[in-house]
Protein backbone atom coordinates (compact mmCIF):
# COMPACT_ATOMS: atom_id res chain seq x y z
CA UNK A 1 0.00 0.00 0.00
CA UNK A 2 3.16 2.08 1.16
CA UNK A 3 4.21 2.01 -2.36
CA UNK A 4 0.87 2.65 -4.31
CA UNK A 5 0.71 5.72 -2.28
CA UNK A 6 4.03 7.20 -3.41
CA UNK A 7 3.62 6.28 -6.72
CA UNK A 8 0.28 7.98 -6.58
CA UNK A 9 2.08 11.01 -5.96
CA UNK A 10 4.95 10.80 -7.60
CA UNK A 11 2.56 10.65 -10.51
CA UNK A 12 0.61 13.86 -8.86
CA UNK A 13 3.94 15.70 -8.96
CA UNK A 14 4.35 14.64 -12.18
CA UNK A 15 1.08 15.68 -13.74
CA UNK A 16 1.61 19.12 -11.68
CA UNK A 17 4.90 19.65 -13.19
CA UNK A 18 3.24 18.65 -16.42
CA UNK A 19 0.47 21.78 -16.23
CA UNK A 20 2.94 24.17 -14.91
CA UNK A 21 4.83 24.18 -17.94
CA UNK A 22 4.78 27.85 -19.64
CA UNK A 23 3.95 28.80 -23.07
CA UNK A 24 5.90 31.44 -24.64
CA UNK A 25 5.50 33.39 -27.99
CA UNK A 26 7.41 32.62 -31.00
CA UNK A 27 8.32 35.74 -33.42
CA UNK A 28 11.39 33.93 -35.28
CA UNK A 29 9.84 30.58 -36.89
CA UNK A 30 9.56 30.92 -40.64
CA UNK A 31 7.00 29.63 -40.91
CA UNK A 32 3.46 30.57 -38.72
CA UNK A 33 1.80 27.97 -36.90
CA UNK A 34 4.84 25.33 -37.85
CA UNK A 35 2.58 23.13 -39.27
CA UNK A 36 4.04 19.50 -40.32
CA UNK A 37 1.81 18.72 -43.48
CA UNK A 38 4.72 17.67 -46.35
CA UNK A 39 7.13 14.88 -46.54
CA UNK A 40 10.14 17.46 -45.84
CA UNK A 41 8.13 18.93 -43.25
CA UNK A 42 7.64 15.57 -41.97
CA UNK A 43 11.31 14.46 -42.85
CA UNK A 44 12.54 17.42 -40.80
CA UNK A 45 10.56 16.87 -37.90
CA UNK A 46 11.49 13.50 -37.18
CA UNK A 47 15.37 14.28 -37.67
CA UNK A 48 14.32 16.97 -35.10
CA UNK A 49 13.03 14.03 -32.91
CA UNK A 50 15.53 12.12 -33.06
CA UNK A 51 17.92 15.04 -31.81
CA UNK A 52 18.42 15.37 -28.15
CA UNK A 53 16.68 18.78 -27.30
CA UNK A 54 17.15 21.25 -24.95
CA UNK A 55 13.50 22.36 -24.27
CA UNK A 56 10.98 19.86 -23.04
CA UNK A 57 8.34 20.67 -26.15
CA UNK A 58 4.75 19.02 -26.21
CA UNK A 59 2.91 20.93 -28.86
CA UNK A 60 2.16 24.26 -30.57
CA UNK A 61 -0.61 26.00 -31.27
CA UNK A 62 -1.13 26.09 -34.68
CA UNK A 63 -2.79 29.31 -35.23
CA UNK A 64 -1.28 31.51 -32.81
CA UNK A 65 2.19 29.72 -33.32
CA UNK A 66 2.48 29.11 -29.26
CA UNK A 67 4.72 26.43 -28.24
CA UNK A 68 3.48 24.39 -25.21
CA UNK A 69 6.81 23.58 -23.51
CA UNK A 70 8.71 23.67 -20.54
CA UNK A 71 12.59 24.89 -20.60
CA UNK A 72 15.27 23.10 -19.46
CA UNK A 73 18.80 24.68 -17.75
CA UNK A 74 21.35 25.14 -20.50
CA UNK A 75 25.11 24.61 -18.26
CA UNK A 76 27.91 25.64 -21.49
CA UNK A 77 31.43 25.48 -21.13
CA UNK A 78 32.44 28.41 -23.31
CA UNK A 79 35.68 29.92 -24.36
CA UNK A 80 35.02 32.57 -21.28
CA UNK A 81 33.80 29.59 -18.86
CA UNK A 82 31.01 28.25 -17.58
CA UNK A 83 27.83 29.53 -18.62
CA UNK A 84 24.16 29.01 -17.38
CA UNK A 85 20.34 30.01 -18.36
CA UNK A 86 17.32 28.35 -19.23
CA UNK A 87 17.04 26.96 -22.87
CA UNK A 88 13.64 29.67 -22.74
CA UNK A 89 16.16 32.01 -23.86
CA UNK A 90 16.51 30.49 -27.10
CA UNK A 91 13.03 31.00 -28.20
CA UNK A 92 12.49 27.61 -29.51
CA UNK A 93 15.00 29.05 -32.27
CA UNK A 94 17.03 26.04 -33.50
CA UNK A 95 17.93 27.45 -37.12
CA UNK A 96 21.03 29.87 -35.31
CA UNK A 97 18.92 32.89 -35.32
CA UNK A 98 18.32 33.83 -31.35
CA UNK A 99 22.04 35.07 -30.09
CA UNK A 100 22.05 34.62 -26.41
CA UNK A 101 24.56 37.15 -24.87
CA UNK A 102 26.36 35.92 -21.78
CA UNK A 103 28.66 38.14 -20.97
CA UNK A 104 31.07 38.63 -23.82
CA UNK A 105 30.49 35.27 -25.40
CA UNK A 106 27.41 35.26 -27.93
CA UNK A 107 25.50 31.81 -27.72
CA UNK A 108 23.04 30.28 -30.77
CA UNK A 109 21.51 27.20 -31.03
CA UNK A 110 21.40 25.19 -34.46
CA UNK A 111 19.84 21.63 -34.92
CA UNK A 112 20.02 20.89 -31.60
CA UNK A 113 23.76 22.05 -30.80
CA UNK A 114 24.68 25.52 -29.05
CA UNK A 115 27.41 27.09 -30.92
CA UNK A 116 29.62 29.83 -29.76
CA UNK A 117 29.99 32.58 -32.15
CA UNK A 118 33.65 33.60 -32.90
CA UNK A 119 34.63 36.97 -31.67
CA UNK A 120 33.42 39.90 -34.02
CA UNK A 121 30.29 38.20 -35.85
CA UNK A 122 26.87 39.08 -34.78
CA UNK A 123 24.82 36.96 -37.30
CA UNK A 124 25.75 32.88 -38.31
CA UNK A 125 27.18 32.35 -41.40
CA UNK A 126 26.78 29.13 -43.60
CA UNK A 127 28.95 27.63 -46.11
CA UNK A 128 27.16 25.81 -49.38
CA UNK A 129 27.36 22.73 -46.92
CA UNK A 130 24.98 24.33 -44.20
CA UNK A 131 27.71 24.21 -41.88
CA UNK A 132 28.55 26.72 -39.33
CA UNK A 133 32.03 29.09 -40.36
CA UNK A 134 32.08 31.41 -38.02
CA UNK A 135 31.03 29.35 -35.20
CA UNK A 136 32.07 26.46 -32.59
CA UNK A 137 30.56 23.95 -30.93
CA UNK A 138 30.47 24.06 -27.26
CA UNK A 139 30.76 21.73 -24.49
CA UNK A 140 27.14 21.06 -23.36
CA UNK A 141 26.21 19.70 -20.58
CA UNK A 142 23.04 21.14 -20.01
CA UNK A 143 20.21 19.37 -18.62
CA UNK A 144 18.60 18.18 -21.92
CA UNK A 145 15.73 16.26 -22.25
CA UNK A 146 17.85 13.15 -22.86
CA UNK A 147 19.73 14.06 -19.48
CA UNK A 148 15.89 14.88 -17.76
CA UNK A 149 14.78 11.21 -18.76
CA UNK A 150 18.13 9.69 -17.50
CA UNK A 151 17.40 11.40 -14.01
CA UNK A 152 14.13 10.41 -14.10
CA UNK A 153 14.79 6.70 -15.24
CA UNK A 154 17.34 6.89 -12.49
CA UNK A 155 14.88 8.07 -9.76
CA UNK A 156 11.55 5.61 -11.09
CA UNK A 157 14.64 2.74 -10.19
CA UNK A 158 15.37 4.04 -6.66
CA UNK A 159 12.10 4.85 -5.96
CA UNK A 160 10.83 0.99 -7.54
CA UNK A 161 13.82 -0.90 -6.20
CA UNK A 162 14.71 1.16 -2.91
CA UNK A 163 10.49 0.38 -1.60
CA UNK A 164 11.39 -3.30 -2.83
CA UNK A 165 14.85 -3.70 -1.03
CA UNK A 166 12.84 -1.54 2.45
CA UNK A 167 10.25 -4.60 1.94
CA UNK A 168 12.78 -6.91 2.74
CA UNK A 169 14.55 -5.36 5.10
CA UNK A 170 11.36 -5.03 7.25
CA UNK A 171 11.61 -8.69 7.42
CA UNK A 172 8.61 -9.62 4.74
CA UNK A 173 10.29 -11.87 2.76
CA UNK A 174 7.54 -12.06 0.07
CA UNK A 175 7.49 -8.69 -1.10
CA UNK A 176 4.04 -7.09 -1.79
CA UNK A 177 2.61 -4.71 -4.44
CA UNK A 178 4.43 -3.54 -6.88
CA UNK A 179 7.29 -4.68 -5.31
CA UNK A 180 6.17 -8.34 -6.72
CA UNK A 181 5.94 -7.14 -9.93
CA UNK A 182 9.69 -6.27 -10.03
CA UNK A 183 11.38 -9.21 -7.70
CA UNK A 184 10.68 -11.54 -10.63
CA UNK A 185 12.46 -9.44 -12.90
CA UNK A 186 15.58 -9.32 -10.39
CA UNK A 187 15.77 -13.00 -10.18
CA UNK A 188 15.29 -12.83 -14.22
CA UNK A 189 18.83 -11.11 -14.50
CA UNK A 190 20.30 -12.81 -12.01
CA UNK A 191 19.07 -16.31 -13.06
CA UNK A 192 19.01 -16.25 -16.37
CA UNK A 193 21.63 -13.51 -17.55
CA UNK A 194 24.40 -13.15 -14.73
CA UNK A 195 24.78 -16.72 -13.68
CA UNK A 196 24.80 -18.94 -16.69
CA UNK A 197 27.20 -16.20 -18.82
CA UNK A 198 29.50 -15.27 -15.65
CA UNK A 199 29.41 -18.24 -13.16
CA UNK A 200 27.91 -19.19 -9.95
CA UNK A 201 31.19 -18.15 -7.95
CA UNK A 202 32.15 -14.71 -10.01
CA UNK A 203 28.38 -13.27 -10.76
CA UNK A 204 27.71 -11.69 -7.66
CA UNK A 205 30.43 -8.91 -8.62
CA UNK A 206 28.91 -7.25 -11.56
CA UNK A 207 25.19 -7.81 -10.66
CA UNK A 208 25.19 -3.87 -9.46
CA UNK A 209 26.48 -2.88 -12.87
CA UNK A 210 24.17 -5.29 -14.94
CA UNK A 211 20.65 -5.21 -12.86
CA UNK A 212 21.09 -1.20 -12.98
CA UNK A 213 22.17 -1.29 -16.64
CA UNK A 214 19.53 -3.38 -17.73
CA UNK A 215 16.44 -1.41 -15.88
CA UNK A 216 18.04 1.97 -17.10
CA UNK A 217 17.62 0.81 -20.70
CA UNK A 218 14.69 -0.98 -20.05
CA UNK A 219 13.25 2.01 -18.47
CA UNK A 220 14.56 4.12 -20.95
CA UNK A 221 13.75 2.82 -24.04
CA UNK A 222 9.68 2.29 -22.57
CA UNK A 223 9.95 6.11 -21.84
CA UNK A 224 11.32 6.88 -25.65
CA UNK A 225 7.40 5.11 -26.46
CA UNK A 226 5.14 7.34 -24.25
CA UNK A 227 4.40 10.68 -26.02
CA UNK A 228 6.53 12.53 -23.69
CA UNK A 229 9.02 11.92 -27.35
CA UNK A 230 12.12 10.61 -25.19
CA UNK A 231 14.76 9.58 -27.82
CA UNK A 232 17.22 8.98 -24.91
CA UNK A 233 18.77 5.34 -25.56
CA UNK A 234 18.62 6.16 -29.44
CA UNK A 235 21.35 8.95 -28.69
CA UNK A 236 24.51 7.59 -29.71
CA UNK A 237 26.70 9.29 -27.28
CA UNK A 238 24.81 7.21 -24.30
CA UNK A 239 24.94 4.29 -26.03
CA UNK A 240 28.28 4.42 -26.26
CA UNK A 241 28.73 5.56 -22.61
CA UNK A 242 26.90 2.25 -21.60
CA UNK A 243 29.30 0.40 -23.39
CA UNK A 244 32.71 1.90 -22.79
CA UNK A 245 31.38 0.69 -18.94
CA UNK A 246 30.96 -2.35 -20.09
CA UNK A 247 34.53 -2.45 -21.85
CA UNK A 248 36.11 -1.00 -18.71
CA UNK A 249 34.75 -3.39 -15.91
CA UNK A 250 35.55 -6.27 -18.59
CA UNK A 251 39.16 -5.32 -19.05
CA UNK A 252 39.89 -4.42 -15.82
CA UNK A 253 38.22 -7.33 -13.89
CA UNK A 254 39.96 -9.87 -16.64
CA UNK A 255 41.75 -12.82 -15.25
CA UNK A 256 45.35 -14.26 -15.58
CA UNK A 257 43.50 -17.08 -18.24
CA UNK A 258 42.16 -14.31 -20.36
CA UNK A 259 44.82 -11.92 -20.53
CA UNK A 260 47.04 -15.20 -21.40
CA UNK A 261 44.77 -16.29 -24.04
CA UNK A 262 44.08 -12.73 -25.49
CA UNK A 263 47.88 -11.60 -25.41
CA UNK A 264 49.82 -15.02 -26.15
CA UNK A 265 47.49 -17.71 -27.32
CA UNK A 266 48.77 -20.74 -25.64
CA UNK A 267 49.03 -24.03 -28.73
CA UNK A 268 49.14 -21.96 -31.57
CA UNK A 269 52.30 -21.63 -33.63
CA UNK A 270 54.53 -18.50 -32.38
CA UNK A 271 54.91 -16.48 -35.44
CA UNK A 272 50.87 -16.26 -35.45
CA UNK A 273 50.78 -15.14 -31.64
CA UNK A 274 51.05 -11.42 -32.35
CA UNK A 275 48.53 -11.39 -35.07
CA UNK A 276 46.14 -13.43 -32.99
CA UNK A 277 46.96 -10.79 -30.08
CA UNK A 278 46.13 -8.01 -31.94
CA UNK A 279 42.73 -9.25 -33.69
CA UNK A 280 41.67 -10.18 -29.77
CA UNK A 281 42.65 -6.94 -28.25
CA UNK A 282 40.40 -5.03 -30.99
CA UNK A 283 37.84 -7.51 -31.08
CA UNK A 284 37.65 -6.62 -27.31
CA UNK A 285 38.47 -2.79 -27.09
CA UNK A 286 36.89 -1.86 -30.46
CA UNK A 287 34.42 -4.53 -32.30
CA UNK A 288 32.86 -5.61 -29.12
CA UNK A 289 31.73 -2.43 -27.52
CA UNK A 290 31.12 -0.92 -31.56
CA UNK A 291 28.58 -3.89 -31.74
CA UNK A 292 27.10 -3.24 -28.55
CA UNK A 293 26.59 0.53 -28.76
CA UNK A 294 25.40 0.29 -32.63
CA UNK A 295 23.03 -2.62 -31.70
CA UNK A 296 21.15 -0.27 -29.00
CA UNK A 297 21.25 2.86 -30.89
CA UNK A 298 20.36 1.57 -34.34
CA UNK A 299 17.67 -0.41 -33.18
CA UNK A 300 15.64 2.46 -30.98
CA UNK A 301 16.70 4.78 -33.55
CA UNK A 302 14.96 2.95 -35.94
CA UNK A 303 11.96 2.25 -34.22
CA UNK A 304 11.63 5.73 -33.68
CA UNK A 305 11.77 6.67 -37.16
CA UNK A 306 9.49 3.77 -38.11
CA UNK A 307 6.66 4.59 -35.47
CA UNK A 308 6.91 8.17 -36.56
CA UNK A 309 6.77 7.33 -40.34
CA UNK A 310 3.83 5.35 -39.90
CA UNK A 311 1.96 8.17 -37.76
CA UNK A 312 2.85 10.70 -40.10
CA UNK A 313 1.11 8.65 -43.12
CA UNK A 314 -1.89 10.14 -41.84
CA UNK A 315 -0.96 12.91 -43.42
CA UNK A 316 1.13 11.94 -46.60
CA UNK A 317 -1.90 9.39 -47.67
CA UNK A 318 -4.45 12.32 -46.79
CA UNK A 319 -4.69 13.28 -50.43
CA UNK A 320 -4.71 10.28 -52.47
CA UNK A 321 -7.17 8.28 -49.63
CA UNK A 322 -8.93 10.85 -47.67
CA UNK A 323 -8.46 11.65 -44.10
CA UNK A 324 -10.26 8.65 -42.70
CA UNK A 325 -8.58 6.27 -44.50
CA UNK A 326 -5.19 7.84 -44.27
CA UNK A 327 -5.70 8.04 -40.74
CA UNK A 328 -7.18 4.81 -39.79
CA UNK A 329 -4.70 2.76 -41.84
CA UNK A 330 -1.75 5.25 -39.95
CA UNK A 331 -3.29 3.99 -36.86
CA UNK A 332 -3.22 0.08 -37.44
CA UNK A 333 0.45 -0.06 -38.68
CA UNK A 334 1.48 2.03 -35.69
CA UNK A 335 0.01 0.52 -33.18
CA UNK A 336 1.08 -2.78 -35.05
CA UNK A 337 4.44 -1.52 -34.49
CA UNK A 338 4.06 -0.07 -31.10
CA UNK A 339 3.22 -3.29 -29.98
CA UNK A 340 6.16 -4.54 -31.83
CA UNK A 341 8.38 -1.37 -30.25
CA UNK A 342 7.56 -3.22 -26.55
CA UNK A 343 9.10 -6.00 -27.22
CA UNK A 344 11.94 -4.57 -28.84
CA UNK A 345 12.41 -2.15 -25.74
CA UNK A 346 12.68 -5.27 -23.79
CA UNK A 347 14.76 -7.11 -26.16
CA UNK A 348 17.10 -4.45 -26.51
CA UNK A 349 18.09 -3.96 -22.64
CA UNK A 350 17.99 -7.86 -22.75
CA UNK A 351 20.69 -8.36 -25.72
CA UNK A 352 22.64 -5.48 -23.70
CA UNK A 353 23.01 -7.02 -20.45
CA UNK A 354 23.31 -10.43 -21.97
CA UNK A 355 26.30 -9.57 -24.01
CA UNK A 356 27.98 -7.47 -21.45
CA UNK A 357 27.52 -10.42 -19.22
CA UNK A 358 29.24 -12.70 -21.59
CA UNK A 359 32.04 -10.66 -22.41
CA UNK A 360 32.57 -10.06 -18.44
CA UNK A 361 32.25 -13.83 -18.54
CA UNK A 362 34.67 -14.44 -21.46
CA UNK A 363 37.26 -12.08 -18.88
CA UNK A 364 36.95 -14.08 -15.58
CA UNK A 365 36.86 -17.67 -16.62
CA UNK A 366 39.51 -19.69 -15.43
CA UNK A 367 40.46 -22.63 -18.00
CA UNK A 368 41.22 -25.85 -15.82
CA UNK A 369 42.20 -27.32 -19.35
CA UNK A 370 45.41 -25.81 -20.62
CA UNK A 371 45.83 -26.77 -24.11
CA UNK B 1 29.39 7.70 -40.35
CA UNK B 2 29.93 11.53 -40.44
CA UNK B 3 25.82 11.95 -39.28
CA UNK B 4 26.79 10.13 -36.31
CA UNK B 5 30.15 11.70 -35.35
CA UNK B 6 27.96 14.87 -35.80
CA UNK B 7 25.55 14.01 -33.33
CA UNK B 8 27.83 12.60 -31.10
CA UNK B 9 27.54 15.22 -27.74
CA UNK B 10 30.61 14.84 -25.39
CA UNK B 11 28.50 16.70 -22.93
CA UNK B 12 25.59 14.69 -23.32
CA UNK B 13 28.09 11.89 -22.99
CA UNK B 14 30.11 13.40 -19.72
CA UNK B 15 26.68 13.63 -18.33
CA UNK B 16 25.30 9.96 -18.85
CA UNK B 17 28.67 8.61 -17.59
CA UNK B 18 28.21 10.67 -14.09
CA UNK B 19 24.56 9.88 -14.08
CA UNK B 20 25.08 6.12 -14.60
CA UNK B 21 27.82 5.83 -12.17
CA UNK B 22 26.16 7.32 -9.36
CA UNK B 23 22.99 5.23 -10.11
CA UNK B 24 24.69 2.61 -10.07
CA UNK B 25 26.57 2.94 -6.38
CA UNK B 26 23.10 4.29 -5.30
CA UNK B 27 21.75 1.28 -6.27
CA UNK B 28 24.48 -1.03 -5.18
CA UNK B 29 23.95 0.27 -2.16
CA UNK B 30 20.01 1.27 -1.60
CA UNK B 31 18.49 -1.84 -3.68
CA UNK B 32 20.40 -4.61 -5.25
CA UNK B 33 22.77 -5.29 -2.24
CA UNK B 34 19.79 -5.78 0.07
CA UNK B 35 17.22 -7.23 -2.35
CA UNK B 36 20.29 -9.86 -3.55
CA UNK B 37 21.02 -10.45 0.34
CA UNK B 38 17.29 -11.16 0.75
CA UNK B 39 16.88 -13.36 -1.98
CA UNK B 40 19.77 -15.69 -1.27
CA UNK B 41 18.55 -15.77 2.61
CA UNK B 42 15.13 -16.23 1.08
CA UNK B 43 16.03 -19.11 -1.47
CA UNK B 44 18.66 -20.55 1.05
CA UNK B 45 16.28 -21.06 3.89
CA UNK B 46 13.76 -22.45 1.31
CA UNK B 47 16.60 -25.13 0.66
CA UNK B 48 17.28 -25.79 4.08
CA UNK B 49 13.46 -26.43 4.54
CA UNK B 50 13.56 -29.19 1.64
CA UNK B 51 16.63 -30.45 2.61
CA UNK B 52 15.54 -31.30 6.29
CA UNK B 53 11.70 -32.73 4.77
CA UNK B 54 14.35 -35.15 2.46
CA UNK B 55 16.42 -35.97 5.92
CA UNK B 56 12.74 -36.58 8.01
CA UNK B 57 10.91 -38.42 5.28
CA UNK B 58 14.56 -41.05 4.86
CA UNK B 59 14.59 -40.79 8.59
CA UNK B 60 10.89 -41.82 8.74
CA UNK B 61 11.35 -44.49 5.98
CA UNK B 62 14.55 -45.68 7.68
CA UNK B 63 11.91 -45.49 10.91
CA UNK B 64 9.94 -47.86 9.00
CA UNK B 65 11.79 -50.49 7.55
CA UNK B 66 13.28 -51.08 11.01
CA UNK B 67 9.43 -51.65 12.24
CA UNK B 68 8.83 -53.55 9.34
CA UNK B 69 12.04 -55.81 10.46
CA UNK B 70 10.87 -55.91 14.19
CA UNK B 71 7.79 -57.24 13.07
CA UNK B 72 9.34 -60.01 10.99
CA UNK B 73 11.51 -61.00 13.51
CA UNK B 74 8.70 -61.42 16.29
CA UNK B 75 6.54 -62.94 13.48
CA UNK B 76 9.25 -65.44 13.02
CA UNK B 77 9.71 -65.78 16.74
CA UNK B 78 5.85 -66.77 17.32
CA UNK B 79 6.34 -68.76 14.57
CA UNK B 80 8.97 -70.45 16.20
CA UNK B 81 7.24 -70.85 19.28
CA UNK B 82 4.20 -72.04 17.52
CA UNK B 83 6.32 -75.14 15.93
CA UNK B 84 8.02 -76.39 19.11
CA UNK B 85 4.70 -76.05 20.91
CA UNK B 86 3.51 -78.58 18.19
CA UNK B 87 6.17 -80.75 18.01
CA UNK B 88 6.30 -81.13 21.88
CA UNK B 89 2.39 -81.77 21.92
CA UNK B 90 2.76 -84.17 19.57
CA UNK B 91 5.96 -85.94 21.30
CA UNK B 92 4.29 -86.05 24.30
CA UNK B 93 0.96 -87.61 22.43
CA UNK B 94 3.31 -90.07 20.91
CA UNK B 95 5.01 -90.82 24.30
CA UNK B 96 1.46 -91.37 25.93
CA UNK B 97 0.37 -93.39 23.56
CA UNK B 98 3.71 -95.52 23.20
CA UNK B 99 3.33 -95.98 27.49
CA UNK B 100 -0.33 -96.96 26.77
CA UNK B 101 0.21 -99.48 24.51
CA UNK B 102 2.95 -100.72 26.54
CA UNK B 103 1.29 -101.01 29.51
CA UNK B 104 -1.80 -102.26 27.71
CA UNK B 105 0.67 -105.14 26.09
CA UNK B 106 2.05 -105.76 29.85
CA UNK B 107 -1.55 -106.59 31.35
CA UNK B 108 -2.39 -108.24 28.39
CA UNK B 109 0.56 -110.39 28.68
CA UNK B 110 -0.09 -110.76 32.68
CA UNK B 111 -3.91 -111.69 32.24
CA UNK B 112 -2.37 -114.24 29.84
CA UNK B 113 -0.20 -115.47 32.53
CA UNK B 114 -2.79 -115.54 35.13
CA UNK B 115 -4.82 -117.67 32.77
CA UNK B 116 -2.49 -119.71 31.76
CA UNK B 117 -1.31 -120.44 35.32
CA UNK B 118 -5.31 -120.91 36.57
CA UNK B 119 -5.37 -123.12 33.39
CA UNK B 120 -2.61 -124.97 34.43
CA UNK B 121 -3.72 -125.19 38.11
CA UNK B 122 -7.00 -126.11 36.59
CA UNK B 123 -5.86 -129.15 34.79
CA UNK B 124 -3.58 -130.23 37.41
CA UNK B 125 -6.50 -130.43 39.80
CA UNK B 126 -8.45 -132.34 37.66
CA UNK B 127 -6.03 -134.27 36.34
CA UNK B 128 -5.54 -135.13 39.87
CA UNK B 129 -9.73 -135.19 40.44
CA UNK B 130 -9.37 -137.75 37.61
CA UNK B 131 -6.32 -139.75 38.52
CA UNK B 132 -8.26 -139.93 41.54
CA UNK B 133 -11.89 -140.98 40.27
CA UNK B 134 -10.35 -143.52 37.96
CA UNK B 135 -8.36 -145.02 40.81
CA UNK B 136 -11.42 -145.40 42.53
CA UNK B 137 -13.08 -146.48 39.92
CA UNK B 138 -9.92 -148.74 39.23
CA UNK B 139 -10.35 -150.25 42.69
CA UNK B 140 -14.00 -151.00 42.29
CA UNK B 141 -13.61 -152.49 38.63
CA UNK B 142 -10.30 -154.39 40.13
CA UNK B 143 -12.73 -155.66 43.46
CA UNK B 144 -15.36 -156.80 41.13
CA UNK B 145 -13.41 -157.70 38.34
CA UNK B 146 -11.19 -159.90 40.52
CA UNK B 147 -14.25 -161.71 42.40
CA UNK B 148 -14.48 -163.85 39.64
CA UNK B 149 -11.96 -166.35 38.23
CA UNK B 150 -13.12 -165.86 34.76
CA UNK B 151 -13.46 -162.80 34.74
CA UNK B 152 -9.60 -162.40 35.48
CA UNK B 153 -9.01 -164.82 33.27
CA UNK B 154 -11.23 -163.37 30.28
CA UNK B 155 -9.56 -159.84 31.25
CA UNK B 156 -5.85 -160.81 31.04
CA UNK B 157 -6.55 -162.79 28.24
CA UNK B 158 -8.21 -159.14 26.58
CA UNK B 159 -5.25 -157.42 28.00
CA UNK B 160 -2.76 -159.46 25.89
CA UNK B 161 -4.90 -159.44 22.57
CA UNK B 162 -4.52 -155.87 23.25
CA UNK B 163 -0.75 -155.81 23.64
CA UNK B 164 -0.07 -157.88 20.62
CA UNK B 165 -2.20 -155.87 18.51
CA UNK B 166 -0.46 -152.92 19.44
Amino acid sequence: MVVVKKSINFIAVLVLALFSMFSYGDEIQHKPGNKVDTAEEINDYIAHHLKDSHDFHFYTHNESGTHYSFPLPVIVWTSNGLKTFMSSEFHHDDAGKVIVEKGDVKLVKLHSKIYELESGASTINFDEHHHATNAHKVLDFSITKSVFGMLLAGILMLLGFGALARGYKKGKMIPKGFSRVLEPLVIYVRDEIAKPNIGEKKYRKFMGFLLTVFFFIWILNLLGLTPLGFNVTGQIAVTACLAIFTVVIYMFSGSKDFWAHTLWMPGVPYILRPILAVIELVGFVVIKPFSLLIRLFANITAGHFVVMSLIALAITLKVSFGPVVSTGMSLVLSLFIMVIEILVAFLQAFIFTMLSSLFIGMAVEEHDDHH
Amino acid sequence: MDQLLHDFSPGLFFMQAIILLILIVLMRKFAWKPILDSLQTREDGIQNALDAAEKAKLEMQNLQADNQKLLQEARAEREDMLKEAREMKNKMIEDAKSEAEGQANKMIAQAQAAIEGEKKAALAELKNQVAGISLEIAEKVMRTELSNKDKQLQLVETMLAEKSLN
